[in-house]
């Protein structure tokens, strides 16, 4: 067989053995020179993202891939780990191939006069690694251990520039609420093992049903993956772990925090997805109101800052509230066959369009961020202005960022916002109500941000001050096209791409009939 | 009912820690708060791979009249187990050398005073 | 720190070979009694770490710097995946056991049930088993060597 068909058939295994393999390469290699390691790991990361383009393309026509490790044959009972690629597993691994290249591009000249380069490098092909395989595997008990191996590599990622007090104290507060999240996991997923006597989640969905330690499990496990996700009340970590990370590590550190949202909806919809007419609708509106209690939070702590990082920090925080509530209104009327059509399936398509478009924003801006500190050393809001006569192209960058983010067409933003006001509107008419002031109050923040650095008179400490190095402003540049992008062609992203996500959440008996034939029913 | 006394071990195990964890000031009483929860879940782990009069899974001179596998106790809870400790193992180096930069900026370890003038 | 009494470091001295002769014992056996790779690797780490203590860490750092060590801990993570992808050209699939059944190095089967243990089965597993000791090995007396240096720099700043 040809190398496309050997690179599609071993695809879920390479995509997590080749940024390992990379990672601890990088030392050994890091001796020769300091040019041939960064191209190294950027090699590394686009040969990573060209296989899991490949990936991707054949499982949003429509096949789920399996892998078995270390034997060829899917013979029930499971005794070995299973990756299982579904469209939504293939949608959040293309959203981390993609950031972590921007990184590794914005890395070659943000971070180059700091010592221990080659740590850093091998720390951010660690956390991308163990990110891609928090996505693409089939088994509890693997998902709790990529989840570690994500959150250490990531906790001394934000602890890099040691030389500052508040980014050891913000490292320090991240692992141990990460700590605490992670056990929280385990215990859970001890209990449903000591159930069913299984691990994986195909063959746990079939034989679960919703007794009292299920209940105590599908808590756990809810609150321990929103706790690493930032939800309030327990995103305390967020806004010190990202104002006060290199912009570069920030934007790895998105792509984490929507892995671990996608174990949310893992959990919801494919593990406890046969229960749902044991199960009432209440889990779906306690999400709709965590997500509203964020959204509110997120925009109101985010109009009294005056640091640039961490008012945009707060700002993440608040869009990851948007998602919550679009997803959230789909889960309540799953069950229901008519209200799903009209309801559900616009709602969670504006939810999970909304990740990437999320994932994307917030990351551009935490570029720009970067840039600023880069080339003026500054970040509180009180010292910096005028800055639009010395850098016109990070000003451009920036308008597109605070566009998309707010939700204006033409940009992304636009586009999944609109069908979540749509839905929600129907389903309760307050929710849609809070979104759009939300939407609104954003807007006010960055037009604010954007007078407040940009325009003004221009200060006499700042009149060196130049543009910042290519490099930099290529990345910043991917993705402000793949933002304009999608937002001038959204039918195309949502057939395409948005569609087969959802409909593999929603039709979970597809998902459990790749490992167990003879299951009936589902949706 | 003497079955159940490592149940109620790890609940009270994990109920401890994260009482350390939440009330106490000082860093280095957080991480072994930590390290309770983690010993009271790996305790319930290996807990679950309990037979009655059973012996060790290992088919290496296993004494004469056992029933395999019906004799042996689990190995998958041994195994989830040892990876459990191997995990907790590195986030307690990790959270200590945080804990040794911290002590070189501040000079204190309360954390009350290293909060600052955040929010 | 500084290093202790002349009777502490001759008896060190003696035990750490012995030391490290268990641990070794403890990861090739893997496969056949409880212990594998970082259950010996901890072991052989505690008998470093004894050095450790017992000649101060001024002289330990000396002897053995940090960046041999980051070495030693990368070359056993890529043996490790190295043995995982040749799987993947002998065989079939990822981390495939291709050296059971065959007579290179490690491939008797052995009969079911009871039997003797015979070193000479397994496969894939005891490299493995080597290739995590050498990791565990590196890796945590990289831990206690580090923190050990930065608390006697901080004694000697005050």
């Amino acid at each position: 067989m040809n190398i496309i068909d050997f690179l599609l058939q071993h695809s879920p295994a390479l995509i997590v053995a080749i940024p390992l393999l990379g990672a601890f390469l990088t030392p050994l290699i890091s001796r020769i020179n300091n040019k041939a390691r960064n191209i190294f790991v950027i090699l590394i990361l686009g040969l990573t993202t060209s296989i899991v383009f490949l990936l991707a393309n054949d499982v949003f026509a429509g096949n789920i891939h399996t892998y078995v490790f270390g034997s060829q044959d899917l013979a029930l009972p499971i005794v070995r780990i299973l990756f299982e690629v579904d469209a939504m597993s293939a949608f959040m691994a293309i959203i981390g191939s993609i950031l972590a290249l921007v990184a590794v591009i914005y890395s070659w000249a943000f971070i180059k006069e700091n010592t221990g380069l080659d740590k850093f490098y091998t720390l951010i092909l660690l956390t991308t690694a163990g990110m891609f395989g928090m996505v693409l595997t089939g088994d509890m008990f693997n998902l709790f251990v990529f989840l570690e191996i994500t959150s250490i590599a990531s906790c001394a990622l934000i602890a890099f520039w040691t030389n500052k007090g508040k980014s050891v104290e913000a490292g320090f507060k991240y692992i141990v609420i990460s700590s605490i999240g992670a056990l929280f996991l385990l215990f859970a997923i001890a209990l449903l093992y000591g159930q069913y006597n299984a691990l994986n989640i195909a063959t746990l969905a079939n034989a679960i049903q919703f007794s009292f330690l299920d209940k105590i499990a599908l808590v756990l496990l809810i609150a321990a993956f929103a706790m690493k996700a930032g939800i309030v009340p327990m995103h305390m970590w967020l806004p010190d772990a990202y104002s006060k990370a290199p912009a570069s590590v920030t934007i790895v550190l998105v792509g984490a925090t929507q892995a671990s949202l996608y174990g949310v909806f893992r959990v919801c919809f494919t593990l406890y997805g046969n229960t749902i007419n044991l199960s009432p609708a209440s889990i779906g509106w306690i999400i709709v109101l965590l997500g509203l209690i964020t959204m509110l939070l997120g925009v109101a702590m985010a109009l009294i800052q005056s640091d640039f990082k961490r008012l945009i920090a707060f700002s993440a925080v608040a869009e990851i509230g948007f998602i919550f509530l679009g997803i959230g209104a789909g889960l309540t009327v799953l069950g229901n066959a008519e209200m799903m059509a009209a309801i559900g399936i616009p709602a969670m398509s504006g939810g999970v369009f909304h990740i990437m478009n999320d994932a994307l924003d917030i990351g551009l801006l935490f570029l720009v961020a970067g840039a600023i500190y880069y080339a003026t050393r500054e970040t509180s809001l009180d010292k910096l202005g005028g800055l639009a006569r010395n850098m016109k192209y990070t000003t451009v960058f920036f308008i597109i960022g605070l566009f998309a983010v707010s939700g204006i067409p033409p940009m992304n933003g636009f586009a999944s916002k609109l069908l979540i006001y749509e839905s929600t509107f129907q389903l309760n008419p307050i929710l849609s109500i809070v979104a759009i002031l939300s939407s609104i109050m954003l807007l006010a923040v960055f037009v604010k941000v954007f007078h407040s650095v940009f325009l003004g008179p221009s200060l006499p400490k700042f009149k060196e001050v130049k543009e910042v190095p290519k490099s930099m402003l290529i990345a910043m540049g991917i993705i402000a096209s793949i933002i304009i992008v999608f937002g001038l062609f959204p039918e195309l992203i949502i057939n395409n791409i948005v569609e087969p996500a959802v409909s593999a959440l929603v039709n979970y008996g597809d998902y459990i009939r790749e490992v167990i034939p003879t299951f009936t029913g589902g949706i | 009912m003497i079955f159940n006394i490592p149940f109620i071990a790890v609940t009270a195990l994990v109920l401890i820690g994260l009482y350390t964890v939440i009330f106490r000031r000082n860093l280095i009483k957080m991480v072994i708060g930590i390290t309770i929860i983690q010993s009271g879940v790996n305790l319930f782990l290996i807990t679950l791979g309990y037979r009655e009069n059973s012996v060790a899974p290992i088919f290496t001179s296993l004494p004469p009249g056992t029933i395999v596998p019906e004799g042996m106790s689990f190995p998958v809870p041994q195994a989830l187990t040892l990876t459990s400790i191997v995990i907790g193992v590195a986030v307690l180096a990790l959270m200590l050398s945080l804990i040794i930069h911290i002590y070189r900026h501040y000079g204190t370890l309360d954390a009350r005073e290293i909060g600052g003038n955040e929010e | 720190m500084s290093e202790m009494s002349k009777i502490v470091r001759t008896i060190s001295s003696i035990s750490f070979p012995l030391i490290i002769i268990y641990g070794l014992y403890i990861i090739s056996h893997g496969h056949l009694t409880p212990g594998g790779g970082f259950q010996g690797g901890a072991v052989v780490a505690s008998g470093c770490a004894m050095i450790l203590v017992a000649y101060g860490s001024i002289w330990t750092i000396g002897k053995m710097k940090e960046k041999n060590l980051s070495l030693l801990e990368s070359i056993g993570a890529i043996c490790f995946i190295l043995l995982a992808i040749f799987g993947l050209g002998f065989g079939a699939v990822f981390f495939n056991n291709f050296l059971v059944g065959s007579d290179f190095l490690f491939g008797t089967i052995p009969s079911a049930g009871s039997t003797i243990a015979n070193i000479n089965t397994g496969g894939v597993i005891p490299l493995m088993n080597f290739a995590v000791g050498i990791k565990v090995i590196a890796g945590l007396f990289a831990i206690v060597l580090v923190m050990a240096h930065a608390s006697s720099t901080m004694e000697e700043k005050k």
